[in-house]
């Protein structure tokens, strides 16, 4: 297969950049985007070129390292699929290519495709945990968890943290993100005694580092490569409010359907 | 001259780990204050020791290549992590995990190691699940379990396929808490490159922070490796592409000795490589083995498609050789049993490289519903690689570098032959002997970081007087001077050829020659052709860029020359090792029926080589004793 790529070029956050066309001949259609772009920077660098810089690790769409987005559209034209996981099968031959990296403020540029993603690590680190000692905690089987209740946890804690909602939106919001993460833990008991501070500190943490606010737009959710539910937005919004009408002490009883104020 | 002492503690082997814990040394609160400890490394193994080490009072520097400390290469575990809960009341003990454990690593490993492993599994689980993780659950709230393979009990915990990620968040939001306390600070995005050492001591490391380019010195009173498996040595594996074996490697050249190199895992069940530009191989979790069953026509070369091959021409080998653990014999058994009827030509798919992994029996009996709930993620995976449906048609597996049992040698406190050099998780080479059982591997990191390290790393702190040395001293400049010269030299390379290539090259001599099975001869050749290839890369490698930028070819070409290096020792141990052993086989030592031949007379040893500068490595044998299992013909039989 033939292909031609536009891609972003930048030598560092100063730079200006520019698209710069590349041709990608010779592919095959069992090699993943990224293998693609592999071959492509092994013909650069004999031709004496800087190959062209993204992140991967993985290529298993699960460490959250690749950040591409394709003709428009962060991770590419699948849903819920990561750029590493996309196979040049997809494509229809000669197809022509843009590839960029993720745009947003809070994301400065370090070099052509790789982004400063550390404000979602800020974020975390103002709540996204429980605060536990390692050692003397009780019996995992003590505190009993409905099927149901660790399945929704699981769903909203298979977020990879890559920062694809951010980029799919256009205020740049961290709110799936967040969402995600307050979400795991308020539907779990052990999440329970920290929910109100921690919603409000991640917000917090949010605007801080420059993320849009949410205008209910959903592009979160349709670039999202874990599929990440939006309901987990309202949520967090629940959560949210909470903290603001301060109750104190612990708060109790998470309410049983977090989707219920969808259905 | 290295002198091996394992200070494993005398007495019974139920309370060593105790009594140990109450003889070593604490040190008081006040003065871990004035203490500063480095960790490298933010997967499983790094993330547990250093939240828990700035927990405890001390100051923790922690550094990871990556962009954040959640990337590490053990979010990508799948399928589970093994515990001692015996929840579902099947026979599980410590006593039974300590067992299997031993006898899947083919007896090649510590007693008291693998004893205190089990003891502390069943406490992981509480850690983790106070941390948020959001294990499985049955209907009644319980954890749920499932089995993996080389047991026959269930005492795996998992979350979906992403076991490996949810421990890690769950460590990493640990870390998190601890960054905003101030007790850790997290340097992501900065490579090690050297290590610092004073007096024999680990004092410092060498780093590069591979945004900027520049090159700095740390130092602390202790130095702790987390840095992860080189099975990136082979070029295709299931490992992260980032995965290395540089800091280990590093480390080895300062003291450290580096045990049982040649005890590579390859795991039987991965999507067969397909092209010549694949960057890795995708494991598809062992727990497919629960439910999927392993065959190939009877007849080499048939090349009709499955559904077309009636049940009396299928061979389901494993079941057929191993009646008792059938489909869920150990990885190194499991990959062998795959090898030989491939190279019997009853192979399937390109090249005969595969064999069938069938769901169709489990399908029929228990419904897709049920399949798709436990697997889906899988099954999704698989298609889209392959662009296959194995809802429909069988899975096509073949077996994949995956895991490195070897490592650098520590003694029980986890501390390797330099002393203030800690190591933990899959870097070190203690627990899993000669061949790692699922499940385990999570197990061990979080062992090591949440629950062991912690206690033994005070007992070196309490009772050595090192203050942190300056920046500027004689060693840590030395070191300096190594990774400059090391730079400097890699982009000088006159430019024909790429760094992936020379990677390619040699993963293929590794593949061959000290795989899957290992043979005198073989061995002997790599030995022969490795130097050449290393001539040839420090003559012809392109390296493109400078050094004081963002330069990822930089990064992999140092990478890539580590294991130019470290594939010599790899290939010396597996040739001195005149035996079959675990994921070691070497096809002069087997049975008529291709079963390995273990030679404990000789080879009840661990080996701990000393790095020789111009000269041929130096080995070092820790005998192995056992007293409290009897090594045995492995058999699954
Ligand atoms: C696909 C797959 C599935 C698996 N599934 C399972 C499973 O189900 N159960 C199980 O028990 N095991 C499983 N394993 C094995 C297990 O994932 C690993 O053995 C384990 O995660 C290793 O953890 P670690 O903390 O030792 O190292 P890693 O997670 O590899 O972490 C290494 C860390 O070191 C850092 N690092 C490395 N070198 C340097 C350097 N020079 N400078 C700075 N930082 C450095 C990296 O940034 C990273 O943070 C699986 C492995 C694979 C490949
Ligand atoms: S919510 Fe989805 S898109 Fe956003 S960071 Fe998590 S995985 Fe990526
Ligand atoms: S490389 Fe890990 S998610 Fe894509």
């Amino acid at each position: 297969m033939h292909f031609t790529l536009n891609v972003w070029r930048q030598r560092g956050p100063d730079d200006k950049g520019a698209f710069m066309t590349y041709p990608a001949a010779d592919i095959s259609p069992a090699m993943s985007f990224l293998e693609m772009l592999d071959v492509v920077n092994q013909r650069l660098i004999l031709n004496g070129e800087e190959p062209i810089a993204f992140e991967s690790d993985c290529r298993e769409g699960i460490c959250g390292a690749c950040s591409l987005v394709i003709n428009g559209i962060p991770h590419g034209p699948d849903r819920g699929v990561a750029t590493c996981q996309l196979y040049m099968r997809r494509f229809a031959d000669e197809t022509v290519l843009t590839i960029e990296p993720w745009r947003a403020k809070a994301f400065p540029v370090i070099r052509d495709l790789i982004v400063d993603r550390r404000a979602l690590d800020r974020i975390m680190q103002a709540g996204g945990y429980i605060s536990s000692n390692t050692g003397g905690a009780v019996d995992g089987n003590t505190v009993l968890i409905g099927k149901d209740r660790a399945e929704t946890a699981m769903d909203a804690a298979s977020c990879i943290g890559c920062g694809a909602c951010v980029a799919g939106c256009r205020n740049a919001s961290a709110m799936l993100f967040v969402a995600a993460k307050v979400s795991h833990l308020a539907h779990l008991p052990q999440g329970e005694p920290e929910r109100v501070r921690r919603a409000d500190a991640m917000m917090k943490a949010m605007d801080r580092e420059g993320f849009g606010s949410c205008g209910n737009q959903y592009e979160c959710e349709a670039v999202c490569p874990k599929s990440i539910s939006v309901h987990f937005i309202a949520t967090f919004n629940r959560e949210f409010l909470r903290s603001t009408i301060a109750e104190p002490g612990p708060l109790t009883g998470a309410p049983a359907d977090p989707h219920a104020e969808f259905r | 001259m290295i002198r091996l002492d394992s200070k494993v503690p005398s007495g019974p082997l139920e309370t060593k780990w105790d009594r140990h814990r109450f003889t070593e040394k604490l040190v008081s609160p006040n003065n871990k204050q004035a203490i500063k400890v480095i960790v490298v490394g933010t997967g499983l193994a790094g993330a547990s020791a250093a939240s828990t080490l700035g927990q405890l009072g001390y100051h923790v520097d922690c550094f990871c290549f990556h962009d954040s400390p959640r990337r590490a290469h053990s979010i990508a575990a799948q399928g589970g992590i093994n515990a001692a809960k015996n929840y579902q009341d099947d026979g599980d003990s410590i006593a039974r995990l300590f067992y299997d454990t031993i006898k899947g690593g083919d007896f090649r490993s510590r007693e008291a190691n693998v004893y205190r492993l089990a003891q502390v599994s069943t406490q992981i689980i509480d850690q983790c699940v106070a941390l948020g993780v959001p294990f499985a659950r049955e209907y009644g709230g319980q954890l749920a379990n499932r089995s993996f393979g080389g047991v026959q009990v269930s005492r795996t915990f998992y979350c979906r396929g992403q076991t490996g990620q949810q421990l890690l968040l769950g460590a990493y939001s640990a870390l998190c808490w601890q960054i905003e306390r101030g007790q850790v600070v997290m340097h992501p995005r900065t490579e090690m490159l050297d290590l610092i050492v004073v007096d024999g001591h680990a004092q410092g490391i060498v780093v590069r922070d591979l945004i900027s380019g520049r090159l700095s010195v740390h130092v602390a009173q202790a130095v702790i490796l987390a840095t992860g498996g080189y099975s990136n040595i082979f070029y295709l594996s299931t490992n992260a592409t980032g995965c290395n074996v540089t800091a280990t490697y590093r480390a080895w050249r300062q003291g450290a000795a580096f045990a049982n190199p040649c005890f590579t895992q390859i795991h039987p069940t991965a999507i067969p490589p397909s092209e010549e530009h694949q960057a890795k191989l995708t494991l598809m979790s062992e727990s497919l083995r629960n439910d999927g069953r392993i065959w190939v026509p009877k007849r080499a070369g048939d090349a009709r498609a499955p559904e077309d091959i009636p049940e009396s021409e299928r061979d389901y080998f494993l079941e057929r050789r191993y009646p008792r653990f059938g489909n869920l014999v150990p990885r190194d058994v499991a990959s062998r049993a795959v090898k030989v009827v491939c190279d019997e030509g009853c192979g399937v798919g390109p090249g005969g490289h595969g064999v069938y992994l069938d769901f169709a029996e489990v399908i029929e009996r228990e419904g897709l519903g049920l399949v798709r709930e436990r697997y889906g993620n899988l099954f999704e995976m698989y298609q889209r690689i392959t662009g296959e449906d194995a809802y429909k048609a069988p899975m096509r597996i073949y077996p994949a570098p995956h895991y490195t049992m070897g490592g650098l040698w520590v003694d029980y406190n986890l501390m390797s032959t330099v002393p203030g050099l800690f190591v933990v998780g899959e870097a070190n080479f203690a627990d899993h002997g000669a061949n790692r059982l699922g499940a385990s591997s999570l197990m061990q990191g979080l062992a090591d970081g949440y629950f062991i390290l912690p206690y033994t790393i005070g007992h070196y702190l309490a009772t050595t007087k090192n203050e942190p040395i300056a920046p500027d001293h004689p060693d840590a400049r030395a070191a300096m001077d190594r990774v400059v010269a090391r730079t400097t030299k890699l982009l000088e390379g006159n430019g024909k050829r790429t760094a992936a290539s020379f990677h390619r090259a040699l993963g293929h001599i590794m593949w061959n020659a000290c795989g899957m099975a290992r043979h005198r001869s073989g061995l002997h050749h790599a030995l022969q052709t490795i130097p050449p290839l290393r001539h040839d890369f420090w003559c012809q490698v392109a390296v493109p860029g400078s050094g004081e930028t963002f330069n990822q070819q930089l990064e992999y070409a140092g990478r890539v020359a580590d294991f130019l290096d470290f594939a010599e020792l790899l290939c010396h141990d597996a040739l001195h090792r005149e035996e079959s052993c675990g994921a070691h086989f070497r096809e002069e030592h087997q049975t008529a029926d291709g079963e390995p031949i273990r030679d404990d007379e000789r080879f009840a040893f661990v080996a701990a080589w000393e790095y020789q500068p111009n000269g041929t490595p130096i080995l070092h044998k820790e005998p192995l004793s056992f007293e409290f299992v009897q090594p045995a013909m492995r058999s699954y039989q």
